[in-house]
């Protein structure tokens, strides 16, 4: 039987990762939503300044 | 840009539900195994997670599929979502399965079939990232992702009857396990609905981050249109 106290350090460890990845990923994604978008503003910009 | 559909914003709130919902059912509803204890909890998003990583795996080769009958670069950017998605649960998977590995087994990492043929699948699909970015030209990029995730699938299937397939010290959480399988267990009828409603929520959140990540790409395609237009 794995200790008590081992086992439960293992288990918050795990847990910890499995959300960090996935905090990265979804931070990474807004990231690139925001920088898409005010991208794409500044083009319509640029294109109605040329008209 | 189009707004958020409702049914996208409904998917995204019952995505955060489902993800507590599992983890209330994991800590609060699930038994404490008696060999491995606390650790073991780790194996309901361990499992859950791997699935829907194969799960996108699967979807994007189907995507590579109707791209290439279809010539639409839509299914390309379902193709690029399904991946970036997946590999992003399988890391998970992979790297939950070492920390429960380390006190279970008494290793973070060994050779063993499963953990390779898992490490080949994520390196699969992680090259597919790096050598689309090497093609410039939409319609062959979509051409060579198609192929590729056609191709990389065939490592879906490999992985998951690897424990089936070859001598290992993997678990067999359904059906008969190895005989050298380490660190199985009996589950309880608490644990087996715990197991299945994390398999839901899981794929319940797939499902809204592929919708969001095919949104991304079509905004990201929108805004490379744009520059073609204005650079003319």
């Amino acid at each position: 039987m794995i200790p008590y106290a081992i086992s439960i350090k293992y288990m918050i460890g795990g847990y910890a990762v499995i959300f960090s990845i996935l905090a990265i990923y979804l931070v990474s994604f807004f990231v690139r939503f925001r920088s898409l978008q005010r991208d794409l503003e500044t083009l319509q910009e640029l294109e109605s300044e040329d008209k | 840009m189009k707004p958020q559909p409702k049914a996208l914003t409904f998917l995204t709130l019952l995505s955060a539900l489902f993800l507590a919902g599992a983890l209330a059912m994991v800590f609060l509803y699930a038994p404490l195994e008696a060999v491995m204890n606390y650790v073991q909890k780790i194996f309901y998003f361990h499992v859950a997670t791997a699935w829907v990583g194969m799960l996108g795996f699967i979807v994007a080769a189907v995507a590579g599929v109707l791209y290439l009958i279809r010539k639409d670069l839509k299914w390309d950017i379902v193709e690029l979502a399904a991946v970036e998605i997946s590999l992003v649960f399988f890391l998970i998977a992979i790297v939950s399965g070492s920390i429960w590995a380390r006190p279970s087994w008494g290793t973070w990492w060994t050779w063993d079939a499963r953990l390779t043929t898992a490490a080949i699948l994520e390196l699969v699909y992680l090259a597919y990232l790096l050598l689309r970015q090497g093609i410039e030209d939409p319609e062959r990029r979509a051409r060579f992702g198609a192929v590729y995730t056609l191709i990389g699938g065939i490592s879906v299937p490999v992985t998951f009857l690897s424990i089936r397939l070859w001598q290992t010290i993997h678990p067999a959480i359904i059906g008969t396990a190895s005989a050298e399988a380490q660190g199985g267990f009996d589950m309880a009828p608490a644990m087996l609905h715990t197991m299945f409603f994390a398999l839901i929520a899981f794929s319940v959140i797939f499902a809204t981050l592929l919708w969001q990540r095919i949104r991304l790409g079509k905004l990201a395609e929108q805004v490379e249109q744009m520059k073609l237009k204005i650079s003319e």
